[in-house]
């Protein structure tokens, strides 16, 4: 019987549980005298049969998805085709894995004969705990949907018990929050240790050469093994923090001035949204405009002044990178400027200050630690950046302060080494484990001391 | 100590006034060439990427006449009725003939012209119509990508053999090596399904945890720690998903690689805090009137959020959740790490089938080197763009519409 069969045929049997609930409460209303009347709405009663049938059934299907491969592997341990198998460990693993694939049509023709007779096995079993899953399930459903049906009474507070079932449901999703952020920090913390334990923490942080290709043989050249992180932290640092930056502060800054302070209101309702467009473009784009379009024309201003320059540039990445942070900056300086209080601005005009005057003299000053926090995000939005340095900024690890140069970013050598040929449980791949690591601390810390600048600011003006 | 002139009619006063008015129309005026600046760039990309990508809908044509029983290809005209018919149009070599047709038409360098895949044009036409076995026809086959730059051209375009017309395959086929014969409908189903998972997972989800924070949620040590967890996964760079989504997905759970629900799963999952997020906005913009008046009737608190907040709330939660899986549809890093960059010619028909999205689909086109190339990236940009620009006016169509100010 197929899982989605299953799951209807269940959800069927919920329904029919909903269905006699129901009718059943119904009864009972019209039955009784004003003392029995029921404590809750009937349609409560309903859900109250409903889920005592569905959800004990699909809770014991789910985990039996879990459970019956590991049950399905032991039964063929034990059954007597066991006794053709390799003793080896590692070949007998290859020979049951291909063998389950084969059973389950996922391989379609096996590399090792010996799997070709365990198949069957395989089938027969799978088979075998498919349809008792099945057969439990049901049973459960059915069990679940009676067991409630009789316990329905004109007094059974119906409405609670689905209700505390309710808000578990919400307490669990919201839950799934946390969940995500630990199995963040567990797969990386994980992965990275690993890997510090073939590499040392110290070389990683302070080592200032990077070539992660091991060598295959000896007496290869460029491919020594080393991971010393820090050209990538600092082309990391070049492109998103600092050459991004000098494009989107003064651009951000200046627009979400001109908005809120000049613009007509009819103009700021068509250009505000206008600029955030830049804010919606996907990051590939940027990555193919910056690799077609900016690169080549950085790479020749760069020969015209002089300047040794390669195709992929820091310049070019960090240029359109700025760009793509523009309404970030702007957005987070709305804010800000927006919640300063009304009397500063019309006490420094009333004094006689210009515009421009109350701006830079009253309105930035006090606006200050917002905008400070929000460039804080916006870096660590930029050196979280991937496909714009993927595609424009290069992978060759300089440790070079020449914009026009080919620098590579810690984004970039993560994907550099998780995609194409990868063997896993090596120092390279590893290697991209202990860099997400890196980056997702940084981006924390930065996350942290932005929100906080931020709310600091706000509570001051309250 | 000497102050300066106060006096209004003064010629240093006057001075000084004009030099603070200068200034201040020199800020006003940075302020404009920052906007303008601003939309320039934007104005300079969406056009570099028309310009390029408007030639990738288009496709040039060669006319090639092919004398099928002159020619070398023997196919039986009864084998081509019924199943066996592909079977049989398979074991011909219609690549040779097609070749060879073009050949004894523009000289020994004839094969050239024509796209490595223009004879599955050919084969497609036989089977549609086998007929054309009896007799001589002529095809407008697609041209080779590289023909406009041969010397040939000129030639061949006055004697009136090339055409160009609206590649309607480039809409409806999948990935191919011949940049001529790439379309992007396999992409963009592989999108469709990676988003639907996303949407599926994330959406409930979003909008449970959004309504157990903002409307149940006792105020402890607890719910600080799930909101700390919310407010700081939507910052996290969205290849550290890709890293969790290969972590934990591929290699701790043994979810096959390429497929849409690991994609879905990741993109869910990065998507799902935006989700809380603008949920828990729209939440509270709905007045706490509503809900005294709900509970003074004698609703209970879940009937209170479900019968009466919720609805009230669904327009923002709705836009809120078009704008996260607009991002999500755009996202190409945490994909590249689960594997969807795989070179995938057909259409994904599953969750579990190795597909690819738009966005990686465009990534891997724009790392190739074939000239050809470039024109047809800029088109996948063009159709990835007009696709999120639908969503995000779905988004202000549905918050003009429905959004209500208490």
């Amino acid at each position: 019987m197929s899982p989605l069969i299953l799951f209807a045929l269940v959800l069927a049997l919920g329904f029919v549980g909903w269905a006699a609930g129901r009718a059943r409460a119904t009864a009972f209303a019209q039955g009784g005298s004003a003392a029995k009347r029921p404590h809750s709405v009937k349609s409560y009663h309903g859900w109250y049969v409903a889920l005592w049938a569905a959800v004990p059934a699909l809770l014991f299907f789910l985990l039996w998805q879990f459970v019956s491969p590991i049950l399905v592997t032991s039964a063929v341990l034990h059954g007597p085709a066991a006794g053709l198998l390799p003793t080896d460990p590692m070949s007998r693993a290859a020979v049951l894995s291909e063998a389950r694939g084969l059973a389950a049509g996922e391989v379609t023709a096996a590399f090792n004969p010996l799997s070709n007779q365990m198949a069957p096995a395989f089938a027969a079993a799978a088979r075998r705990y498919a349809l008792m899953g099945a057969v439990i399930t049901l049973i459960l459903a059915f069990a679940g949907g009676a067991f409630a049906y009789l316990r329905l009474r004109p007094n059974l507070r119906a409405r609670t018990k689905v209700e505390r079932l309710v808000m578990a449901v919400l307490l669990v999703a919201s839950l799934l929050a946390v969940l995500t952020t630990l199995g963040i920090v567990a797969s990386l913390l994980f992965e990275a240790l690993r890997f510090f334990s073939m590499v040392s923490p110290f070389e990683f942080l302070f080592g200032l050469d990077w070539s992660p290709q091991t060598a295959l043989r000896a007496d290869q050249a460029g491919s020594s093994g080393a991971f010393g992180a820090i050209p990538l932290f600092w082309g990391t640092i070049f492109i998103g923090a600092i050459i991004a930056m000098i494009v989107a502060i003064p651009l951000g800054l200046m627009s979400a001035i001109y908005l809120t302070q000049y613009a007509h209101p009819t103009a700021r309702r068509w250009l505000k949204p206008a600029l955030e467009v830049l804010a919606g473009i996907p990051t590939v784009v940027y990555g193919y405009f910056a690799a077609l379009t900016v690169a080549p024309a950085v790479r020749d201003f760069g020969v015209a002044l002089g300047i040794p320059s390669s195709s992929e540039s820091a310049l070019a990445a960090g240029l359109v990178m700025g760009i793509m942070i523009i309404p970030f900056v702007s957005s987070m300086a709305d804010d800000s400027l927006a919640a300063v209080p009304q009397a500063m601005r019309d006490g420094s005009l009333a004094i006689g200050a210009t515009t421009s005057e109350t701006i830079r003299k009253v309105l930035v000053p006090a606006a200050l630690p917002g905008v400070v926090g929000g460039v804080l995000l916006a870096v660590s939005r930029a050196i979280g950046e991937t496909m714009i340095v993927v595609m424009a900024a290069g992978l060759a690890a300089n440790l070079t302060a020449n914009p026009f140069d080919s620098v590579t970013t810690v984004t970039a050598q993560i994907v550099q080494l998780l995609t194409g040929d990868q063997e896993f449980d090596s120092p390279k791949t590893l290697a991209a484990f202990a860099l997400g690591l890196v980056l997702f601390i940084i981006t924390f810390v930065l996350n942290v001391i932005a929100l906080r600048v931020v709310r600091k600011y706000r509570e001051a003006y309250e | 100590m000497s102050r300066p002139s106060t006096q209004w009619d003064s010629e240093a006063m006057q001075a000084r006034l004009r030099k603070r008015y200068a200034s201040e129309r020199r800020f006003k005026l940075a302020g404009l060439a920052a906007i303008v600046g601003s939309l320039g760039f934007l104005v300079f990309l969406l056009g570099t990427m028309t310009w390029n990508g408007a030639g990738g809908f288009m496709e040039t044509r060669v006319k090639v006449a092919i004398d099928f029983p002159r020619s070398d290809l023997f196919i039986d005209p009864g084998s081509l009725k019924g199943s066996a018919a592909n079977q049989a149009l398979a074991g011909a070599d219609i690549e040779g003939m097609v070749a060879a047709a073009a050949r004894d038409q523009y000289g020994p360098a004839g094969a050239d012209f024509i796209s490595e895949a223009a004879w599955l044009r050919v084969r497609e036409e036989i089977g549609r119509d086998p007929t054309l076995l009896q007799r001589r026809a002529d095809f407008w086959l697609p041209a080779a990508s590289g023909l406009e730059g041969r010397l040939e051209f000129g030639r061949l375009k006055d004697t009136g053999v090339i055409q160009r017309g609206f590649n309607g395959r480039f809409l409806t086929s999948s990935d191919a090596t011949d940049p001529a014969a790439v379309g992007i409908w396999g992409a963009f189903k592989g999108s469709l399904i990676t988003m639907l998972v996303t949407l599926v997972i994330a959406f409930p989800m979003g909008v449970l945890s959004a309504l157990y924070l903002e409307e149940y949620a006792p105020r402890n040590r607890w719910t600080s720690l799930i909101e700390v967890s919310i407010n700081n996964l939507a910052a996290v760079p969205s290849i550290i998903f890709g890293l969790l989504g290969l972590a934990v997905f591929l290699n701790f759970m043994n979810m096959p690689r390429s497929a849409p629900i690991v994609g879905g799963l990741t993109l869910a999952l990065m998507t799902m805090p935006v989700i809380v997020i603008a949920g828990r906005n729209a939440l509270k913009a709905v007045p706490p009137s509503v809900r005294d008046a709900a509970l003074g009737v004698g609703a209970s608190p879940v009937q209170v959020v479900f019968h009466h907040v919720l609805p009230l709330a669904l327009p923002g939660i709705l836009t809120g959740t078009i704008i996260g899986m607009a991002r999500a549809l755009g996202e190409t890093a945490p994909l590249l790490m689960i594997g969807m960059r795989a070179f995938i010619a057909a259409p994904p028909s599953g969750i579990s089938d190795p597909a690819t999205v738009l966005p990686v689909q465009i990534f891997l086109w724009s790392d190739e080197v074939s000239r050809g190339f470039v024109e047809k990236t800029s088109a996948a940009i063009l159709v990835l763009l007009a696709f999120l620009m639908a969503m995000n006016g779905l988004a202000i169509f549905l918050r003009n519409k429905f959004e209500r100010r208490w």
